[in-house]
């Protein structure tokens, strides 16, 4: 046991000389949550717009006044002429424009109907989807004030169908619900897999791999003694996410924390055991950075569903989505944090956890013993 | 006789490549037993055998009495290993390479801080025993690891080209240091491609695609070849094999 200690403090000792390691470890965390919540986000606030109003009547104003006091839009420009339209669009200044045919409160009384057009900036598809579909609710809206205005004697509501949309667990629809599931299992990952991958390649190419195992301690003893420390580390990052999460975010914690945090481990067994893995496999700390980058990183971004949801992903990367741990972490965390739920729900996702750590402790234990012959 | 090291008709073959071919031959206690050969002659991939890093395709090996197979934990305990690579860690300081050995060979806390103290006096590097061991001249840090691999008291230390890359005078000081250890009783095995070295070697074995072609003391070898220096017995056995193939 002594042996296994004075191993782990070598360990310890190697993670806070190196300042690029400390930095990956304390920095990458806390700097990731903070870009994914503040930047990154999904919703739309003060999005610039440009109206072309050639009627300028009192509906046309109304309704523009209707949208800018919204909060999701600002006036960036009011166009005189539709010639103008184009090079406001180039310039980048406007991500949405509004159009009134001319006389829009009288066609509008008189016939009953209008045409507006609205115009998206579709380089960024998402944003002009939303941005679309924010505009048309609104309108949507000041229509029904318009005909309540225009028969204020009709007996009750005007006909059609009024839905009335609940978004459960997360009604402001806040990013941040999302994000940090998805940079708690990103950081995971690359604490866990990455860093182990990278120190125990980095025996290997100082070739001090060899000395250690000419010693007595125990191939296992090793590969523990290598991966504790990283396993202690990824665990206070776990902690420091969800705390920022919680503090600076205000993402809930419905759930329990006990149960969190034994998925958390569940998680970083997996992904110490990928780290293990890679090392068996490459010879030197570059190969095995870019192998857990390329091999690890990349798909826990991307399939996961962190960014993406994977309902809208074509079936093969669908099916190669299922063989990424982070796939079955997310909806374990979102799982315990935002809805609450116990294992009685969650016991699916584990199950699958655990067989991979399983299954990756085993294949890269007998690895590591092959490598010796 | 007492032998510390024992080999019969080891063999170590890799698919259809044989490393090493049916090697026989004996070490004794206190010896310095010198293993030459060629790059890719297999010498390497015998002292990974007698170290337990690689297990033999056939044929037996005895280390400090144990079956290098059977009890490679009972053999690791009693050797020492020296890499031409690095044994120490560069951003650990001297005293904290020292403790690590020492922890990892199941040393007493006690022991540890002696046999630091005795270690740091007798190479002169006490000034130096809180500095990484990045900052130590390259002669320095071989002789350090030397003496790390003593500290457990193993009775027998592989060293597998401990010298290169180093200068002659470091060279020649860190010999004095195997001389002794030599003396105290340990046995030492060392792979070297300096044939000035082999000179100092109480007995060499080279090695030449997997055989050990000549086993004698250097003087023994010289006169058989009718040779100057080892280096031309080393070409003339070269050239030998070459002509018998």
């Amino acid at each position: 046991m002594n042996r296994f200690f004075a191993f782990v403090i070598k360990e310890f000792r190697h993670i806070y000389r190196d300042r690029r390691t400390m930095l990956i470890l304390f920095g990458m965390p806390v700097i990731q949550v903070l870009l994914f919540g503040f930047v990154l986000t999904n919703e739309i606030k003060n999005a610039a717009i440009a109206i072309l109003d050639p009627s300028k009547d009192e509906a046309s104003l109304r309704l523009t006044s209707k949208l800018l006091s919204s909060g999701y839009f600002r006036l960036e420009r009011s166009l005189a002429s539709a010639d103008a339209l184009e090079p406001a669009f180039r310039q980048g200044k406007i991500k949405l424009a509004l159009v009134f045919p001319p006389g829009f409160s009288h066609t509008l009384r008189h016939d009953g109907t209008a045409q507006l057009q609205l115009i998206g900036d579709a380089s960024d598809p998402n944003t002009a989807t939303t941005l679309i579909n924010y505009a048309n609710a609104i309108i949507l809206d000041f229509q029904r004030e318009q005909v309540a205005l225009s028969n204020p004697n009709a007996p009750g509501a005007p006909p059609g169908i009024r839905v009335e949309t609940r978004m459960r667990y997360n009604p402001e629809q806040k990013a941040v619900f999302n994000f940090v599931p998805g940079v708690m299992t990103l950081i995971l990952m690359l604490v866990s897999a990455m860093m182990t991958s990278i120190t125990l390649a980095r025996e290997k190419e100082l070739g001090t791999m060899e000395v250690l195992l000419v010693s007595p301690l125990q191939p296992l003893q090793i590969l523990l003694g290598k991966t504790a420390p990283y396993l202690a580390l990824s665990f206070l990052n776990t902690v420091l996410v969800v705390a920022l999460g919680m503090l600076v975010f205000g993402m809930p914690m419905r759930g329990s924390f006990l149960l969190l945090g034994l998925e958390c481990l569940l998680y970083m067994f997996v992904a110490l055991s990928l780290g293990i893995f890679i090392s068996t496999r490459a010879k030197t700390q570059m190969v095995a950075m870019f192998a857990s980058a390329l091999g690890l990183m990349m798909p826990t971004i991307l399939l996961s569903g962190f960014l993406f949801p994977r309902e809208s992903m074509p079936l093969l990367l669908q099916i190669i989505s299922v063989l990424f741990p982070a796939t079955w972490f997310i909806p374990i965390i979102k799982g315990v944090m935002i809805k609450g739920v116990g294992l009685e729900y969650l016991w699916k996702e584990t199950l699958v956890l655990a067989l991979m750590a399983l299954g990756f402790i085993g294949l890269s234990l007998r690895n590591f013993k092959n490598r010796l012959e | 006789m007492d032998y510390v090291i024992q080999t019969e008709q080891l063999t170590k073959r890799f698919g259809t490549f044989t490393a090493v071919n049916a090697i026989s031959f004996a070490v004794t206690r206190g010896e310095v037993f010198g293993f030459l050969g060629a790059n890719g002659a297999g010498k390497t991939t015998a002292l990974k055998m007698l170290t337990g890093l690689l297990t033999p395709s056939s044929g037996r090996a005895t280390v400090a009495g144990f079956d290098v197979w059977r009890q490679p934990e009972a053999v690791k305990r009693r050797i020492g290993y020296m890499s031409q690579r690095f044994s120490l860690y560069e951003d650990l300081t001297v005293r904290e390479n020292i403790r690590l050995y020492g922890g990892i060979y199941g040393l007493k806390r006690a022991a540890i801080r002696v046999k630091t103290a005795d270690l740091l006096e007798r190479l002169d590097i006490g000034a130096y025993a809180d500095q990484l061991v990045a900052g130590l001249p390259l002669g320095w840090r071989q002789k350090l690891a030397f003496s790390v691999a003593l500290l457990h008291e193993p009775r027998i230390v592989f060293l597998d080209e401990p010298t290169s890359g180093v200068d002659p005078l470091t060279r020649r000081q860190f010999w004095d240091l195997i001389y002794e250890a030599a003396h105290a009783g340990v046995t030492l095995m060392i792979t070297t491609h300096y044939m000035d070295e082999a000179e100092y070697c109480d007995r060499v074995s080279i090695m030449v695609d997997g055989k050990i072609e000549a086993l004698d003391t250097p003087r023994n070898m010289k006169a058989a070849f009718g040779a100057e220096d080892m280096d031309e017995v080393f070409r003339l056995l070269a050239r030998a094999t070459a002509t018998n193939d």
